[in-house]
């Protein structure tokens, strides 16, 4: 192998590609003729004619391109990660989350907290449960992580706040339970993929 | 440990074709943990006896397939860890532990710590060949501390065979489960061992061995840290945290003298609180085994402790003018040694009831036998003896480390074992056939001696008074006996077909009488034993016996005679084949009888530190002012093993420290750790910079925490003895100041899962007899108690309690151990 490339050491320089931009004006007479040329051209109406085209649309044929934020808002890709939510099972309503912990010690800004317990039905049960989104990143870890799709993204991005630090319950993005008829399956980070049926080989069961 | 490896008992074996040393007549898997090999093993504990339950450490041995967990190797044995076939018969074994496993793993208290697991995943078992319907698995409390969920126990027969084979109370057994039957086919398509493995899987589960719904044990929650699955957990532990979230902090369990290696596991104490808690203790399994008060009693750090300068100023002030500091052995060696410093540089006096009597009698053996400590430690005794004798030692409560060793050396080495105690046990002769119990009484624990060395020592080493004295106790007597005899009578016959008399010769048995003489040993007949039978009962323990062991309790040291008993125990050093164990009373008394010098009593004015006294340093929180608890403070302590084992600290603490008085008193370091490198080389001690002190084990279970003390022996004659001194012998109505198993002291007594009260502990128709509630009238005093009734207990002598130090326990006795009561009912 050549050793040639390594001794090059204008990194990059050899990639570019020049564009033709001409060459620039040098003599006064040069200079004036540039600002003329490009002054009486034109462009400044061209510019006025949209401003005018867009309000005559607006105003009397009410066709608008921007949306009256905070008003309205514009969907938001599924992908997009914001505030969680927490997901309930939809046929029992109760919450999936199990209180195995795995968001509590993936999360790289150690943001997440929680307290489990053993109920009187035996299960482990979560005690409380919170999130400073003064510090989460929102890497979207918890939500790929959770074995149960019970935490995941939500839509939610308005986070402005008075004071860094904001902590965030398990009642707070629960979804209530009389919207639950309204709750989304996520299709973002850590969703079930496509295919995972083929992917799955049973287990014999004698049931 | 003291066993030296020496060339001779050292073999060679090959595993997978390398050459490894390995010791001679260890099972194969000990021999390759050892040299740092890994064969695959569930069931199998180090300390046990192998269960063979789980069959995965089949290997194959000179071309045979053999279970490393109990096939010995042998010189020259060639070992294959993997073949086609054992790989096969592992990955179905897999399988089957994974059949209807519940998925759960999620919440699961192992939380990824799981052999079940890590097995399944080692084996790549990726794939399930097997079903079989499931019944429904209950989740009980087996008691307060202890919680099994036997959906998710893979009865490996780990948690019944420490409770066996190390703990001793069996406690847990298998019980039939009545699980579906095993489709035939599988015999037939599956490896074999995988197949007689589940058989066996499904017809049983773990349940308490007394067949009712709870155990009645000592609560010590070894079968919590053995087992390998999420089966078994401490109640209070269920569900409340991953283990992954849990630091572990290396520590020593603070409240007996066995000084077991402990981890306290800490994480902040809930969301809002993000103070530090204990959650649990762990231990290194393999090689250490907790008791209850260990495992259980943690959580007695003082919590409310402030910097008060005011009180500070005070307590200042109270060193000044203080005549005496009370403490007991709960305390670190640097903090003894300090207050061996004040002793030296203000002339304060120390005075330690808990640790007094044992530092004199270790002083009277020192004098008499020329050993600066005893001979042995419980780890010794459990891998090389097989005939252990006890003596005055609650065993079941003093000692956990001395029962276990008592245990195991019955259940493994196929031992036999003397108790002598006052106090009638009903689980010490549980422990083997060969378990010979003395229930003599209080005060003759010379006499127990003098058994020994009649039975054990070499007469010519003894001294001629010595021998005379125990033959005093030999009487022989001519006994008439009846015995069988056969005698031939002939007799005439009418033949009946030939019409002829015939001689026939008939054999008849007779009884005849016959006088034989017998010797009966008078030293087994006072101490309650049963002279005729003794000698062949004497015979039977001793069929094959090589290793002999001696432990000592604290009733001897507390004894009136104990300068006579040291000199007795050393003379059993000196003529047999002895090895001597003592148990130091609780915590670090060791440690505290090497360090300081003790004062026979307390006068004017007394600092208590977590004692009485008239100004009270208190690590509860309830004195004048804050001290660190064990649990809150770095240092070491000194164990019944001998050694100097570091501790650290598992949570916080904000107010001040005894290092903290010493620097404005006497001239002292910064820190509390920097005494450690001063504590004085001619008791024993190295120095060695705390931070440089190991702390964990070898695969082969060599302790390596801290440090052994240096011991030395001078060549010592031969001590004279006195003769056993009846007059001492207590009639009527005694007590015994003795702590339920898990109590030590006031710290367990905080510690919130530790629930045996502070009663009067007697026999079940003793304390019937009793009523509920009566006075203990002492000579000096009184106290009031509740009665408890203790199954465990036979007899008629009643247990007080003494780990409440405000209750004054030790004035009540009086420098002994057991006293003349009277019992009123209240």
């Amino acid at each position: 192998m050549s050793l040639e490339q390594f001794k090059n050491r204008n990194v990059g320089i050899h990639t570019y590609k020049t564009l033709d931009v001409g060459t620039p004006p040098n003599t006064g007479m040069e200079k004036f003729t540039q600002v003329v040329t490009r002054a009486v051209k034109g462009e400044l109406f061209v510019g006025l004619w949209v401003v005018m085209r867009e309000m005559i649309n607006t105003l009397v044929k009410g066709d608008v391109h921007t949306v009256k934020y905070p008003f309205e808002k514009m969907p938001i890709s599924p992908r997009y990660r914001a505030i969680h939510d927490m997901l309930r099972l939809l046929e029992s309503g109760n919450y999936r989350c199990i209180g195995c912990g795995l968001c509590e010690k993936i999360c790289i800004s150690n943001c997440i907290s929680m307290d489990t317990r053993y109920d009187e039905e035996q299960r482990k049960e979560v005690s409380e449960y919170t999130i400073n989104f003064g510090r989460c990143i929102f890497c979207g870890y918890c939500a790929e992580v959770c074995p149960e799709l019970a935490i995941v993204h939500g839509p939610r991005y308005e986070n402005a706040s008075e004071q860094r630090a904001g902590y965030s319950l398990f009642e707070d993005m629960l979804t209530p339970i009389d919207k639950l008829n309204l709750q989304q399956e996520y299709d973002g980070f850590g969703a079930v993929s496509p295919n995972a049926d083929e992917n799955i080989t049973q287990t014999p069961l004698a049931y | 440990m003291s066993e030296v490896q020496t060339v001779d008992n050292m073999i060679s074996i090959t595993i997978d074709g390398t050459e490894f040393k390995a010791k001679e007549g260890e099972f194969i898997l000990n021999a390759a943990r050892a040299n740092d090999v890994f064969i695959p093993a569930i069931c199998y504990l180090t300390r046990c006896s192998p269960t063979l339950a789980c069959r995965i450490c089949l290997v194959e041995a000179d071309g045979k397939q053999v279970y490393a967990c109990n096939a010995k190797v042998k010189e020259g044995m060639a070992i294959t860890v993997d073949t086609p076939n054992i790989l096969e018969e592992r990955r179905a074994i897999m399988e089957v532990y994974d059949v209807n496993h519940p998925l759960q793993c999620g919440v699961c208290d192992k939380s990824g710590e799981c052999e079940l697991q890590n097995y399944t995943l080692e084996l790549g078992v990726d794939s399930q060949s097997y079903m079989i319907p499931d019944g429904k698995r209950e989740t009980t409390d087996w008691s307060s501390v202890l919680h099994y969920d036997s959906g998710l126990c893979i009865v490996c027969e780990r948690c019944t065979t420490v409770c066996k084979d190390m703990i001793g109370d069996a406690a847990i057994t298998t019980v039939k489960r009545g699980g579906a039957e095993l489709d035939k086919g599988y015999k037939e398509t599956m490896p074999k061992d995988a197949y007689s493995m589940w058989n066996k899987l499904q017809k049983s589960i773990i349940a308490p061995s007394n067949g009712t719904n709870f155990t009645n044990c000592s609560d010590c929650g070894e079968c919590i840290a053995v087992c390998p699955v999420g089966a078994l957990a401490s109640v209070d532990f269920v569900y409340t945290s991953n283990a992954w979230d849990l630091k572990r902090v290396p520590a020593v369990a603070a409240h007996s003298s066995d000084g077991a290696q402990i981890y306290y596991e800490v994480k902040p104490t809930s969301i809002e609180d993000r103070t530090e808690k204990i959650y649990r203790i762990t231990n290194e399994w393999s090689y250490v085994s907790l008791d209850g008060s260990a495992r259980f009693a943690y959580d007695f750090q003082n919590t409310t402790a402030t910097k008060d300068e005011e009180a500070f100023k005070n307590a200042i002030n109270a060193f000044k003018k203080a005549d005496t500091i009370r403490f007991n052995s709960m305390i670190t060696n640097e903090e003894a040694f300090m207050l061996q410093t004040l002793k030296e540089k203000m002339g304060i006096k120390l005075y330690n009831p808990e640790v007094k009597a044992f530092q004199t009698f270790l002083h009277h053996y020192e004098a008499a036998s020329g050993n600066s400590l005893w001979t042995t430690d419980t780890d010794a005794i459990m891998k090389k003896s097989d005939f252990v004798i006890s003596i005055g030692a609650a065993l079941r409560n003093d000692s956990p480390a001395m029962k276990y060793a008592f245990n195991n050396v019955q259940k493994l080495n196929k031992g036999a074992g003397f108790y002598f105690h006052p106090v009638g046990d009903t689980l010490i002769p549980t422990f083997g056939k060969n378990v010979q119990v003395f229930n003599h009484k209080v005060g003759l624990e010379e006499a127990a001696l003098y058994l020994v060395l009649d039975l054990f020592a070499d007469k010519d080493k003894l001294s001629s008074e010595v021998k005379d004295y125990i033959e005093s106790f030999k009487n022989t007597e001519t006994k008439t006996i009846k015995e069988k005899k056969i005698v031939t009578v002939r007799e005439m016959v009418l033949n009946e077909e030939s019409g002829e008399e015939e001689e026939v010769s008939k054999k008849v048995t007779e009884m005849v009488d016959k006088e034989i003489s017998v010797t009966s040993n008078g030293l087994v007949s006072l101490l309650g034993g049963d002279a005729s039978k003794f000698d062949d009962v004497f015979a039977k323990m001793m069929k094959k016996k090589e290793h002999f062991s001696m432990m000592l309790g604290e009733d001897l040291y507390y004894h009136d005679k104990a300068e006579n008993i040291a000199k007795l125990v050393a003379l059993v050093e000196a003529t047999c084949n002895i090895d001597v164990v003592m148990t130091p009373p609780k915590s670090n008394a060791l440690g505290v009888a090497l360090l300081c010098e003790l004062d026979d009593a307390q006068s004017g004015y007394t600092i208590g530190y977590n004692e009485n006294g008239d100004f009270r340093l208190s690590a509860l929180g309830t004195g004048d002012i804050d001290i660190p608890a064990m649990n809150q403070q770095e240092g070491t302590l000194t164990s019944i093993a001998k050694r100097v084992l570091p501790t650290n600290a598992a949570v916080e603490y904000n107010g001040y420290e005894l290092n903290d008085f010493m620097k404005e008193l006497v001239d002292a370091p910064a820190l509390t750790i920097d005494w450690t490198v001063m504590l004085p080389t001619d008791k024993g001690f190295k120095s060695l910079e705390f931070d440089t002190l190991p702390n964990s084990f070898s695969n082969d279970g060599k302790d390596n925490r801290g440090y052994r003390l240096e011991t030395c022996h001078v060549e010592a004659q031969l001590p004279e003895v006195a003769e056993c001194d009846q007059s001492a012998v207590l009639e009527g109505e005694i007590a015994y100041r003795c702590n339920p198993a898990r109590q030590f002291n006031d710290f367990t007594d905080k510690s919130h899962e530790i629930f045996e009260t502070f009663s009067l502990y007697a026999s079940v128709e003793k304390a019937e007899s009793l009523g509920d509630k009566v006075e203990v009238v002492f000579e000096n005093g009184s106290i009031t108690l509740d009665v408890v009734a203790d199954a465990k207990i036979l007899g008629d002598i009643v247990k007080v309690p003494d780990f409440k130090s405000a209750q004054g326990v030790y004035d009540l006795f009086a420098g002994s151990r057991y006293q003349t009561v009277t019992l009123r009912k209240v």
